[in-house]
Protein backbone atom coordinates (compact mmCIF):
# COMPACT_ATOMS: atom_id res chain seq x y z
CA UNK A 1 0.00 0.00 0.00
CA UNK A 2 1.52 3.31 -1.01
CA UNK A 3 1.94 5.76 1.77
CA UNK A 4 0.49 9.15 1.05
CA UNK A 5 1.53 12.35 2.65
CA UNK A 6 -1.48 13.38 4.62
CA UNK A 7 -0.24 16.80 5.59
CA UNK A 8 1.94 19.11 3.59
CA UNK A 9 3.97 21.67 5.40
CA UNK A 10 3.31 25.09 4.05
CA UNK A 11 6.32 27.38 4.45
CA UNK A 12 4.29 29.82 6.52
CA UNK A 13 3.40 27.07 8.97
CA UNK A 14 7.03 26.66 9.90
CA UNK A 15 7.32 30.18 11.23
CA UNK A 16 6.18 30.97 14.72
CA UNK A 17 3.16 33.19 15.09
CA UNK A 18 4.47 34.33 18.46
CA UNK A 19 8.27 34.29 18.13
CA UNK A 20 10.55 34.48 21.10
CA UNK A 21 11.89 37.87 22.01
CA UNK A 22 15.21 36.48 23.17
CA UNK A 23 17.49 35.07 20.51
CA UNK A 24 19.57 31.98 21.17
CA UNK A 25 22.66 33.47 19.53
CA UNK A 26 22.68 36.38 22.00
CA UNK A 27 22.91 34.16 25.06
CA UNK A 28 25.99 33.94 27.20
CA UNK A 29 27.41 30.55 28.06
CA UNK A 30 25.45 28.63 30.71
CA UNK A 31 22.29 30.54 29.86
CA UNK A 32 19.23 28.92 28.39
CA UNK A 33 15.70 29.81 27.40
CA UNK A 34 12.89 27.90 29.04
CA UNK A 35 9.35 28.14 27.79
CA UNK A 36 6.56 28.03 30.38
CA UNK A 37 3.01 27.68 29.12
CA UNK A 38 0.63 28.51 27.54
CA UNK A 39 -0.82 25.29 28.88
CA UNK A 40 0.70 25.23 32.30
CA UNK A 41 -1.51 24.74 35.30
CA UNK A 42 0.19 27.28 37.52
CA UNK A 43 -0.07 30.11 35.03
CA UNK A 44 -3.81 30.47 35.67
CA UNK A 45 -4.90 30.18 32.09
CA UNK A 46 -3.11 30.66 28.82
CA UNK A 47 -0.15 32.71 29.89
CA UNK A 48 3.12 31.94 28.18
CA UNK A 49 6.38 32.93 29.78
CA UNK A 50 9.70 32.92 28.03
CA UNK A 51 12.29 32.65 30.76
CA UNK A 52 16.01 33.25 30.42
CA UNK A 53 17.71 31.07 32.99
CA UNK A 54 21.20 30.79 34.36
CA UNK A 55 21.07 27.49 36.18
CA UNK A 56 18.11 27.95 38.45
CA UNK A 57 18.36 31.73 38.59
CA UNK A 58 16.07 33.75 36.39
CA UNK A 59 17.70 36.50 34.36
CA UNK A 60 14.72 37.71 32.38
CA UNK A 61 11.04 36.91 32.01
CA UNK A 62 9.11 37.82 28.87
CA UNK A 63 5.36 37.27 29.11
CA UNK A 64 3.54 36.46 25.89
CA UNK A 65 -0.16 37.16 26.06
CA UNK A 66 -3.04 37.26 23.64
CA UNK A 67 -4.00 33.59 23.52
CA UNK A 68 -7.46 34.42 24.84
CA UNK A 69 -7.98 37.59 22.83
CA UNK A 70 -11.68 37.83 21.98
CA UNK A 71 -11.75 41.33 20.48
CA UNK A 72 -13.75 42.98 23.26
CA UNK A 73 -12.99 46.47 22.05
CA UNK A 74 -13.87 45.66 18.44
CA UNK A 75 -17.15 44.07 19.50
CA UNK A 76 -17.96 47.03 21.71
CA UNK A 77 -17.60 49.37 18.73
CA UNK A 78 -20.36 47.47 16.94
CA UNK A 79 -22.93 47.00 19.69
CA UNK A 80 -25.26 49.32 21.61
CA UNK A 81 -24.20 50.14 25.16
CA UNK A 82 -26.58 47.71 26.84
CA UNK A 83 -25.55 44.81 24.61
CA UNK A 84 -21.90 45.21 25.60
CA UNK A 85 -22.66 44.01 29.14
CA UNK A 86 -22.47 40.26 28.31
CA UNK A 87 -19.03 40.93 26.83
CA UNK A 88 -18.03 42.81 29.95
CA UNK A 89 -18.91 39.68 31.93
CA UNK A 90 -16.40 37.75 29.93
CA UNK A 91 -13.52 40.05 30.84
CA UNK A 92 -12.94 38.97 34.40
CA UNK A 93 -15.07 35.87 34.38
CA UNK A 94 -14.49 35.00 38.02
CA UNK A 95 -15.70 38.42 39.19
CA UNK A 96 -18.20 39.30 36.47
CA UNK A 97 -20.53 41.24 38.78
CA UNK A 98 -17.78 43.70 39.64
CA UNK A 99 -17.10 44.35 35.96
CA UNK A 100 -20.78 44.84 35.22
CA UNK A 101 -21.14 47.20 38.14
CA UNK A 102 -18.35 49.48 36.97
CA UNK A 103 -19.51 49.41 33.37
CA UNK A 104 -23.10 50.18 34.38
CA UNK A 105 -22.22 53.14 36.60
CA UNK A 106 -19.98 54.45 33.84
CA UNK A 107 -22.75 54.54 31.25
CA UNK A 108 -25.23 55.87 33.82
CA UNK A 109 -22.94 58.77 34.60
CA UNK A 110 -22.59 59.52 30.91
CA UNK A 111 -26.36 59.57 30.58
CA UNK A 112 -26.67 61.68 33.72
CA UNK A 113 -29.00 59.28 35.50
CA UNK A 114 -26.48 58.05 38.07
CA UNK A 115 -28.07 59.98 40.95
CA UNK A 116 -31.59 58.75 40.21
CA UNK A 117 -30.88 55.05 40.67
CA UNK A 118 -33.01 53.72 43.56
CA UNK A 119 -31.12 52.88 46.73
CA UNK A 120 -32.45 49.35 46.70
CA UNK A 121 -30.92 48.78 43.30
CA UNK A 122 -27.59 50.18 44.49
CA UNK A 123 -27.57 48.00 47.58
CA UNK A 124 -28.36 44.89 45.57
CA UNK A 125 -25.53 45.77 43.19
CA UNK A 126 -23.04 46.18 46.02
CA UNK A 127 -24.30 42.98 47.63
CA UNK A 128 -23.73 41.04 44.42
CA UNK A 129 -20.38 42.65 43.74
CA UNK A 130 -19.10 41.84 47.20
CA UNK A 131 -20.32 38.25 47.02
CA UNK A 132 -18.49 37.91 43.75
CA UNK A 133 -15.38 39.52 45.21
CA UNK A 134 -15.38 36.84 47.90
CA UNK A 135 -15.70 34.16 45.22
CA UNK A 136 -12.86 35.69 43.23
CA UNK A 137 -10.56 35.86 46.26
CA UNK A 138 -11.47 32.26 47.08
CA UNK A 139 -10.18 31.24 43.67
CA UNK A 140 -7.09 33.40 44.08
CA UNK A 141 -6.16 31.95 47.47
CA UNK A 142 -7.23 28.41 46.66
CA UNK A 143 -5.30 28.09 43.42
CA UNK A 144 -2.37 29.86 44.99
CA UNK A 145 -2.24 27.27 47.74
CA UNK A 146 -2.33 24.57 45.09
CA UNK A 147 0.45 26.23 43.09
CA UNK A 148 2.86 25.96 45.96
CA UNK A 149 1.82 22.57 47.22
CA UNK A 150 -1.11 22.97 49.62
CA UNK A 151 -3.86 20.91 48.09
CA UNK A 152 -6.61 20.85 50.72
CA UNK A 153 -7.56 24.55 50.87
CA UNK A 154 -8.33 24.48 47.15
CA UNK A 155 -11.11 21.94 47.61
CA UNK A 156 -12.45 23.67 50.69
CA UNK A 157 -12.58 27.01 48.92
CA UNK A 158 -14.10 25.60 45.74
CA UNK A 159 -16.80 24.02 47.87
CA UNK A 160 -17.49 27.29 49.68
CA UNK A 161 -17.40 29.23 46.43
CA UNK A 162 -20.07 26.89 45.14
CA UNK A 163 -22.47 28.32 47.74
CA UNK A 164 -21.86 31.79 46.33
CA UNK A 165 -22.29 30.54 42.77
CA UNK A 166 -25.65 29.01 43.71
CA UNK A 167 -26.76 32.24 45.34
CA UNK A 168 -25.80 34.25 42.29
CA UNK A 169 -27.42 31.69 40.01
CA UNK A 170 -30.59 31.97 42.02
CA UNK A 171 -30.63 35.71 41.57
CA UNK A 172 -29.49 36.02 37.98
CA UNK A 173 -30.07 32.66 36.29
CA UNK A 174 -26.47 31.80 35.48
CA UNK A 175 -23.46 30.69 37.45
CA UNK A 176 -20.59 32.64 36.00
CA UNK A 177 -21.62 35.20 33.40
CA UNK A 178 -24.60 36.98 34.82
CA UNK A 179 -25.78 39.93 32.71
CA UNK A 180 -27.59 40.92 35.89
CA UNK A 181 -26.79 44.60 36.31
CA UNK A 182 -28.31 46.64 33.56
CA UNK A 183 -27.77 50.25 32.72
CA UNK A 184 -30.25 52.05 34.95
CA UNK A 185 -31.26 49.07 37.02
CA UNK A 186 -31.18 45.35 37.40
CA UNK A 187 -32.38 42.41 35.41
CA UNK A 188 -34.61 41.33 38.27
CA UNK A 189 -35.23 42.01 41.94
CA UNK A 190 -33.79 39.58 44.48
CA UNK A 191 -35.72 36.30 44.56
CA UNK A 192 -38.00 35.82 47.58
CA UNK A 193 -36.04 34.32 50.44
CA UNK A 194 -32.64 35.38 49.08
CA UNK A 195 -31.82 37.63 52.01
CA UNK A 196 -32.45 34.88 54.56
CA UNK A 197 -30.46 32.33 52.60
CA UNK A 198 -27.60 34.77 52.21
CA UNK A 199 -27.57 35.47 55.94
CA UNK A 200 -27.31 31.74 56.57
CA UNK A 201 -24.35 31.68 54.21
CA UNK A 202 -22.61 34.40 56.22
CA UNK A 203 -23.12 32.41 59.41
CA UNK A 204 -21.71 29.38 57.66
CA UNK A 205 -18.69 31.09 56.12
CA UNK A 206 -17.24 32.87 59.16
CA UNK A 207 -15.86 29.78 60.94
CA UNK A 208 -14.69 28.46 57.56
CA UNK A 209 -12.55 31.55 57.10
CA UNK A 210 -11.00 30.95 60.48
CA UNK A 211 -10.21 27.40 59.43
CA UNK A 212 -8.69 28.61 56.18
CA UNK A 213 -6.52 31.06 58.03
CA UNK A 214 -5.23 28.32 60.26
CA UNK A 215 -4.59 25.72 57.60
CA UNK A 216 -3.07 28.02 54.98
CA UNK A 217 -2.33 31.64 55.79
CA UNK A 218 -0.69 31.25 59.20
CA UNK A 219 0.64 27.79 58.43
CA UNK A 220 4.36 27.59 59.09
CA UNK A 221 5.11 25.87 55.79
CA UNK A 222 3.14 28.47 53.85
CA UNK A 223 4.89 31.33 55.62
CA UNK A 224 8.31 29.88 54.93
CA UNK A 225 7.39 29.44 51.28
CA UNK A 226 6.00 32.93 50.70
CA UNK A 227 7.46 35.37 53.23
CA UNK A 228 10.14 37.55 51.71
CA UNK A 229 9.51 36.12 48.23
CA UNK A 230 8.67 38.37 45.29
CA UNK A 231 8.94 41.67 47.12
CA UNK A 232 7.26 44.46 45.16
CA UNK A 233 8.49 47.86 46.40
CA UNK A 234 5.81 50.53 46.61
CA UNK A 235 7.42 53.07 44.27
CA UNK A 236 7.84 50.43 41.57
CA UNK A 237 4.25 49.30 42.08
CA UNK A 238 2.87 52.80 41.56
CA UNK A 239 5.13 53.47 38.60
CA UNK A 240 3.94 50.26 36.99
CA UNK A 241 0.31 51.24 37.58
CA UNK A 242 -0.38 48.25 39.80
CA UNK A 243 -3.65 48.45 41.73
CA UNK A 244 -5.86 46.34 43.92
CA UNK A 245 -4.66 43.79 46.49
CA UNK A 246 -1.20 43.74 44.89
CA UNK A 247 -0.72 47.47 45.51
CA UNK A 248 -2.24 47.25 48.98
CA UNK A 249 0.07 44.34 49.72
CA UNK A 250 2.93 46.74 49.08
CA UNK A 251 1.65 48.91 51.89
CA UNK A 252 -0.46 51.67 50.35
CA UNK A 253 -3.96 52.15 51.71
CA UNK A 254 -5.55 52.82 48.33
CA UNK A 255 -8.95 51.43 47.54
CA UNK A 256 -11.17 53.10 44.95
CA UNK A 257 -14.23 52.16 46.96
CA UNK A 258 -12.94 54.60 49.57
CA UNK A 259 -11.12 57.07 47.33
CA UNK A 260 -13.85 57.59 44.74
CA UNK A 261 -16.68 56.62 47.10
CA UNK A 262 -18.93 55.51 44.27
CA UNK A 263 -22.29 53.73 44.56
CA UNK A 264 -23.36 53.27 48.22
CA UNK A 265 -19.88 52.47 49.55
CA UNK A 266 -19.65 55.72 51.57
CA UNK A 267 -22.73 54.61 53.53
CA UNK A 268 -21.14 51.30 54.46
CA UNK A 269 -18.52 50.62 57.06
CA UNK A 270 -15.42 48.70 56.08
CA UNK A 271 -11.67 48.82 56.44
CA UNK A 272 -8.94 48.72 53.83
CA UNK A 273 -6.32 46.17 54.85
CA UNK A 274 -2.72 46.68 53.80
CA UNK A 275 0.41 44.56 53.88
CA UNK A 276 2.61 45.30 56.87
CA UNK A 277 5.45 42.88 56.38
CA UNK A 278 4.39 40.83 59.38
CA UNK A 279 6.15 37.68 58.24
CA UNK A 280 8.85 39.00 55.93
CA UNK A 281 9.15 42.23 54.02
CA UNK A 282 6.35 44.61 53.03
CA UNK A 283 5.05 43.64 49.61
CA UNK A 284 6.03 40.00 49.59
CA UNK A 285 3.83 37.12 48.49
CA UNK A 286 2.57 36.47 51.99
CA UNK A 287 1.41 40.07 52.38
CA UNK A 288 -0.55 39.95 49.15
CA UNK A 289 -2.27 36.73 50.14
CA UNK A 290 -2.97 38.08 53.59
CA UNK A 291 -4.51 41.24 52.13
CA UNK A 292 -6.86 39.07 50.07
CA UNK A 293 -7.77 37.09 53.14
CA UNK A 294 -8.55 40.25 55.09
CA UNK A 295 -10.55 41.60 52.17
CA UNK A 296 -12.77 38.54 52.32
CA UNK A 297 -13.51 39.41 55.95
CA UNK A 298 -14.33 42.99 54.93
CA UNK A 299 -16.53 41.80 52.07
CA UNK A 300 -18.40 39.51 54.44
CA UNK A 301 -18.96 42.55 56.63
CA UNK A 302 -20.20 44.55 53.64
CA UNK A 303 -22.57 41.80 52.54
CA UNK A 304 -24.00 41.68 56.06
CA UNK A 305 -24.58 45.44 56.08
CA UNK A 306 -26.22 45.37 52.65
CA UNK A 307 -28.55 42.59 53.75
CA UNK A 308 -29.46 44.57 56.82
CA UNK A 309 -30.39 47.64 54.76
CA UNK A 310 -32.22 45.51 52.21
CA UNK A 311 -34.43 44.07 54.93
CA UNK A 312 -35.04 47.32 56.82
CA UNK A 313 -34.84 50.72 55.07
CA UNK A 314 -35.00 49.47 51.51
CA UNK A 315 -37.30 46.52 51.94
CA UNK A 316 -38.85 44.55 49.13
CA UNK A 317 -42.12 46.12 48.05
CA UNK A 318 -44.73 44.85 45.64
CA UNK A 319 -44.55 47.78 43.26
CA UNK A 320 -40.74 47.97 43.15
CA UNK A 321 -39.53 47.63 39.61
CA UNK A 322 -35.75 47.32 39.25
CA UNK A 323 -36.08 48.03 35.51
CA UNK A 324 -38.10 51.21 35.97
CA UNK A 325 -35.19 53.47 35.08
CA UNK A 326 -33.67 51.34 32.35
CA UNK A 327 -33.59 53.71 29.38
CA UNK A 328 -35.30 52.63 26.18
CA UNK A 329 -32.66 54.34 24.12
CA UNK A 330 -29.13 54.78 25.40
CA UNK A 331 -27.66 57.74 23.60
CA UNK A 332 -25.20 59.78 25.69
CA UNK A 333 -24.31 63.23 24.45
CA UNK A 334 -20.97 63.61 22.70
CA UNK A 335 -18.20 63.30 25.27
CA UNK A 336 -15.14 61.41 26.41
CA UNK A 337 -15.59 59.59 29.65
CA UNK A 338 -13.21 57.60 31.81
CA UNK A 339 -14.82 55.63 34.62
CA UNK A 340 -12.95 53.52 37.11
CA UNK A 341 -13.86 51.32 40.02
CA UNK A 342 -12.45 48.70 42.31
CA UNK A 343 -12.84 45.29 40.78
CA UNK A 344 -11.65 42.19 42.63
CA UNK A 345 -8.21 42.51 41.02
CA UNK A 346 -7.75 46.27 41.08
CA UNK A 347 -8.69 49.36 39.16
CA UNK A 348 -10.97 48.43 36.29
CA UNK A 349 -11.52 51.36 33.99
CA UNK A 350 -13.52 52.00 30.87
CA UNK A 351 -12.81 54.82 28.49
CA UNK A 352 -15.77 55.77 26.31
CA UNK A 353 -16.04 58.15 23.46
CA UNK A 354 -19.64 58.86 22.58
CA UNK A 355 -20.33 60.73 19.37
CA UNK A 356 -23.84 61.82 20.40
CA UNK A 357 -25.35 60.51 17.17
CA UNK A 358 -25.60 56.78 17.76
CA UNK A 359 -26.36 54.23 20.48
CA UNK A 360 -23.02 52.59 19.86
CA UNK A 361 -19.82 53.71 21.57
CA UNK A 362 -17.39 55.23 19.09
CA UNK A 363 -14.58 53.77 21.16
CA UNK A 364 -14.70 51.68 24.30
CA UNK A 365 -11.33 50.95 25.82
CA UNK A 366 -11.02 48.64 28.77
CA UNK A 367 -8.21 49.40 31.20
CA UNK A 368 -8.01 46.01 32.77
CA UNK A 369 -6.34 45.52 36.10
CA UNK A 370 -4.91 42.07 35.40
CA UNK A 371 -3.22 43.36 32.23
CA UNK A 372 -1.43 46.12 34.08
CA UNK A 373 -0.68 44.01 37.15
CA UNK A 374 0.88 41.32 34.99
CA UNK A 375 3.24 43.82 33.38
CA UNK A 376 5.05 44.12 36.70
CA UNK A 377 6.08 40.46 36.60
CA UNK A 378 9.34 40.93 34.63
CA UNK A 379 10.36 43.70 37.02
CA UNK A 380 10.12 41.64 40.20
CA UNK A 381 11.32 38.30 38.90
CA UNK A 382 14.90 39.09 37.92
CA UNK A 383 17.44 37.21 39.95
CA UNK A 384 15.03 34.88 41.71
CA UNK A 385 14.69 31.12 41.59
CA UNK A 386 12.35 29.55 39.07
CA UNK A 387 10.21 27.97 41.78
CA UNK A 388 9.60 31.44 43.20
CA UNK A 389 8.36 32.62 39.80
CA UNK A 390 5.37 30.30 40.16
CA UNK A 391 4.81 31.63 43.66
CA UNK A 392 4.80 35.20 42.34
CA UNK A 393 2.41 34.61 39.45
CA UNK A 394 -0.11 33.17 41.88
CA UNK A 395 -0.16 36.25 44.07
CA UNK A 396 -0.50 38.66 41.19
CA UNK A 397 -3.77 36.80 40.56
CA UNK A 398 -4.26 37.32 36.85
CA UNK A 399 -7.33 36.18 35.00
CA UNK A 400 -6.34 35.72 31.39
CA UNK A 401 -9.79 36.66 30.14
CA UNK A 402 -9.14 40.12 31.45
CA UNK A 403 -5.53 40.33 30.36
CA UNK A 404 -6.31 39.47 26.75
CA UNK A 405 -9.85 40.86 26.59
CA UNK B 1 -4.67 69.77 45.17
CA UNK B 2 -4.62 71.96 42.10
CA UNK B 3 -7.73 73.02 40.26
CA UNK B 4 -8.16 72.30 36.57
CA UNK B 5 -7.36 75.93 35.70
CA UNK B 6 -4.08 75.74 37.59
CA UNK B 7 -3.22 72.48 35.90
CA UNK B 8 -3.89 73.98 32.48
CA UNK B 9 -1.71 76.92 33.45
CA UNK B 10 1.02 74.48 34.50
CA UNK B 11 0.80 72.62 31.20
CA UNK B 12 0.86 75.91 29.30
CA UNK B 13 4.06 76.86 31.13
CA UNK B 14 5.79 73.74 29.86
CA UNK B 15 4.55 73.74 26.27
CA UNK B 16 6.90 75.23 23.77
CA UNK B 17 5.31 74.10 20.51
CA UNK B 18 1.87 75.60 20.29
CA UNK B 19 -0.76 76.63 22.78
CA UNK B 20 -2.53 73.89 24.77
CA UNK B 21 -6.31 73.95 24.44
CA UNK B 22 -8.87 73.06 27.09
CA UNK B 23 -11.43 70.33 26.53
CA UNK B 24 -14.03 70.39 29.28
CA UNK B 25 -16.48 68.04 27.61
CA UNK B 26 -14.42 65.06 28.66
CA UNK B 27 -14.41 63.54 32.13
CA UNK B 28 -11.88 63.95 33.79
CA UNK B 29 -11.27 67.33 32.17
CA UNK B 30 -8.71 67.32 29.42
CA UNK B 31 -6.05 69.48 27.90
CA UNK B 32 -4.94 69.02 24.32
CA UNK B 33 -1.26 69.50 23.57
CA UNK B 34 0.98 69.00 20.58
CA UNK B 35 2.98 65.83 20.00
CA UNK B 36 6.31 67.58 20.40
CA UNK B 37 5.40 68.78 23.90
CA UNK B 38 4.18 65.46 25.20
CA UNK B 39 7.33 64.17 26.87
CA UNK B 40 8.29 67.49 28.40
CA UNK B 41 4.82 68.10 29.80
CA UNK B 42 4.48 64.56 31.15
CA UNK B 43 7.93 64.68 32.69
CA UNK B 44 7.08 67.86 34.54
CA UNK B 45 3.63 66.69 35.59
CA UNK B 46 5.24 63.56 36.98
CA UNK B 47 8.21 65.19 38.71
CA UNK B 48 6.87 68.49 39.98
CA UNK B 49 5.84 68.20 43.60
CA UNK B 50 2.78 70.40 43.10
CA UNK B 51 1.28 68.17 40.44
CA UNK B 52 2.89 64.79 41.21
CA UNK B 53 0.96 62.62 38.76
CA UNK B 54 2.53 59.38 39.91
CA UNK B 55 -0.01 57.08 38.31
CA UNK B 56 -0.80 56.70 34.65
CA UNK B 57 -4.23 55.10 34.81
CA UNK B 58 -4.91 54.45 31.19
CA UNK B 59 -3.67 55.14 27.69
CA UNK B 60 -6.25 55.03 24.96
CA UNK B 61 -5.53 55.18 21.29
CA UNK B 62 -8.34 56.25 19.06
CA UNK B 63 -8.93 56.39 15.34
CA UNK B 64 -11.24 59.09 14.07
CA UNK B 65 -11.58 57.44 10.69
CA UNK B 66 -10.57 58.49 7.20
CA UNK B 67 -12.87 61.52 7.21
CA UNK B 68 -11.07 63.80 9.72
CA UNK B 69 -8.00 61.69 8.98
CA UNK B 70 -6.61 61.93 12.52
CA UNK B 71 -5.78 59.63 15.36
CA UNK B 72 -5.64 60.50 19.01
CA UNK B 73 -3.77 59.37 22.05
CA UNK B 74 -5.46 59.95 25.37
CA UNK B 75 -3.56 59.73 28.64
CA UNK B 76 -5.49 59.52 31.90
CA UNK B 77 -3.24 60.74 34.68
CA UNK B 78 -3.98 60.46 38.36
CA UNK B 79 -2.13 61.67 41.42
CA UNK B 80 -2.48 59.40 44.43
CA UNK B 81 -1.35 61.88 47.14
CA UNK B 82 -3.34 64.86 45.77
CA UNK B 83 -6.27 62.88 44.37
CA UNK B 84 -6.54 64.92 41.21
CA UNK B 85 -7.06 63.83 37.64
CA UNK B 86 -5.98 65.16 34.30
CA UNK B 87 -6.53 63.88 30.81
CA UNK B 88 -3.99 64.71 28.15
CA UNK B 89 -4.97 64.43 24.51
CA UNK B 90 -2.66 64.41 21.55
CA UNK B 91 -3.70 64.38 17.90
CA UNK B 92 -1.71 62.46 15.33
CA UNK B 93 -1.77 62.36 11.58
CA UNK B 94 -3.34 59.19 10.29
CA UNK B 95 -0.91 58.78 7.41
CA UNK B 96 2.14 58.58 9.61
CA UNK B 97 1.12 58.13 13.25
CA UNK B 98 4.21 58.75 15.35
CA UNK B 99 4.50 59.83 18.94
CA UNK B 100 7.34 59.76 21.47
CA UNK B 101 7.08 57.13 24.17
CA UNK B 102 6.48 57.88 27.85
CA UNK B 103 7.77 54.53 29.11
CA UNK B 104 10.77 56.15 30.76
CA UNK B 105 8.38 58.21 32.90
CA UNK B 106 5.78 55.58 33.74
CA UNK B 107 6.72 51.95 33.26
CA UNK B 108 3.06 51.05 32.93
CA UNK B 109 3.03 52.80 29.55
CA UNK B 110 5.08 49.93 28.12
CA UNK B 111 2.26 47.46 27.56
CA UNK B 112 -0.36 50.12 26.90
CA UNK B 113 1.77 51.50 24.08
CA UNK B 114 2.43 48.07 22.71
CA UNK B 115 -1.31 47.53 22.61
CA UNK B 116 -1.84 50.82 20.79
CA UNK B 117 0.84 49.79 18.29
CA UNK B 118 -0.82 46.40 17.87
CA UNK B 119 -4.33 47.73 17.33
CA UNK B 120 -3.70 51.05 15.57
CA UNK B 121 -0.20 50.87 14.16
CA UNK B 122 0.96 53.91 16.06
CA UNK B 123 4.73 54.08 16.15
CA UNK B 124 6.14 55.00 19.57
CA UNK B 125 9.53 56.55 19.06
CA UNK B 126 12.00 55.33 21.65
CA UNK B 127 9.89 52.47 22.95
CA UNK B 128 12.25 49.73 24.19
CA UNK B 129 10.28 46.74 22.93
CA UNK B 130 7.67 47.62 20.33
CA UNK B 131 6.14 44.30 19.27
CA UNK B 132 2.58 43.15 18.81
CA UNK B 133 1.10 42.12 22.11
CA UNK B 134 -2.37 40.66 21.63
CA UNK B 135 -2.45 39.72 17.95
CA UNK B 136 -0.03 37.18 16.41
CA UNK B 137 3.23 38.66 15.20
CA UNK B 138 2.45 37.84 11.56
CA UNK B 139 -1.03 39.38 11.53
CA UNK B 140 -1.65 41.93 8.79
CA UNK B 141 -3.28 45.26 9.39
CA UNK B 142 -4.36 47.06 12.52
CA UNK B 143 -7.73 45.77 13.70
CA UNK B 144 -9.14 48.77 15.53
CA UNK B 145 -8.63 51.25 12.72
CA UNK B 146 -11.96 52.34 11.36
CA UNK B 147 -11.14 51.31 7.80
CA UNK B 148 -9.72 47.91 8.75
CA UNK B 149 -10.42 45.04 6.39
CA UNK B 150 -9.67 41.61 7.75
CA UNK B 151 -7.20 39.55 5.78
CA UNK B 152 -8.77 36.65 3.88
CA UNK B 153 -6.30 33.98 4.86
CA UNK B 154 -4.19 33.60 7.95
CA UNK B 155 -1.58 30.83 7.75
CA UNK B 156 -3.58 29.10 5.01
CA UNK B 157 -6.73 29.11 7.09
CA UNK B 158 -9.67 30.86 5.50
CA UNK B 159 -11.14 33.46 7.80
CA UNK B 160 -14.77 33.51 6.76
CA UNK B 161 -16.56 35.09 9.69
Amino acid sequence: MPTTVQYKYHPSNLSQSEPNKLKAENLRSEEMIINLGPQHPSTHGVLRLEVLMDGEIIREVVPHIGYLHRCFEKHAENLPYNQVIPFVDRLDYVAAMNCEHIYAIGVERMLGIADQIPKRVEYIRVLMAELNRIASHFIAIGTYGMDIGAFTPFFWLMKDREHIMRLLEWASGSRLLYNYMWIGGLFYDLPVGFEERCKEFLVYIKPKLKELEEILITNKIFIQRTAGVGVLPLDLAINCGVTGPVLRGSGLRFDLRKVDAYSVYPELDFEVPIGEGKMGKVGDCWDRTWVRMEEIHQSVKLVGQCLERLTSDHKRTKDFDPQALVPKKIRPKAQDFYVRGESAKGELGFFFRADGKSDIPFRCKCRSCSFVNLSVLPEISRGILIADLIAIIGTIDVVMGEVDR
Amino acid sequence: MLSFDELVEFVRGHSRNGEPTRDESSTPKAVRISTADLVNVCQNLHQNERTYFDMLSCITALDNGPEPNTMEMIYNLYSIPYNHHLTIKVSLSRANPEIPTVTHIWKTADWHEREAFDMFGINFIGHPDLRRILMPADWQGFPLRKDYKQQEYYRNIKLDY
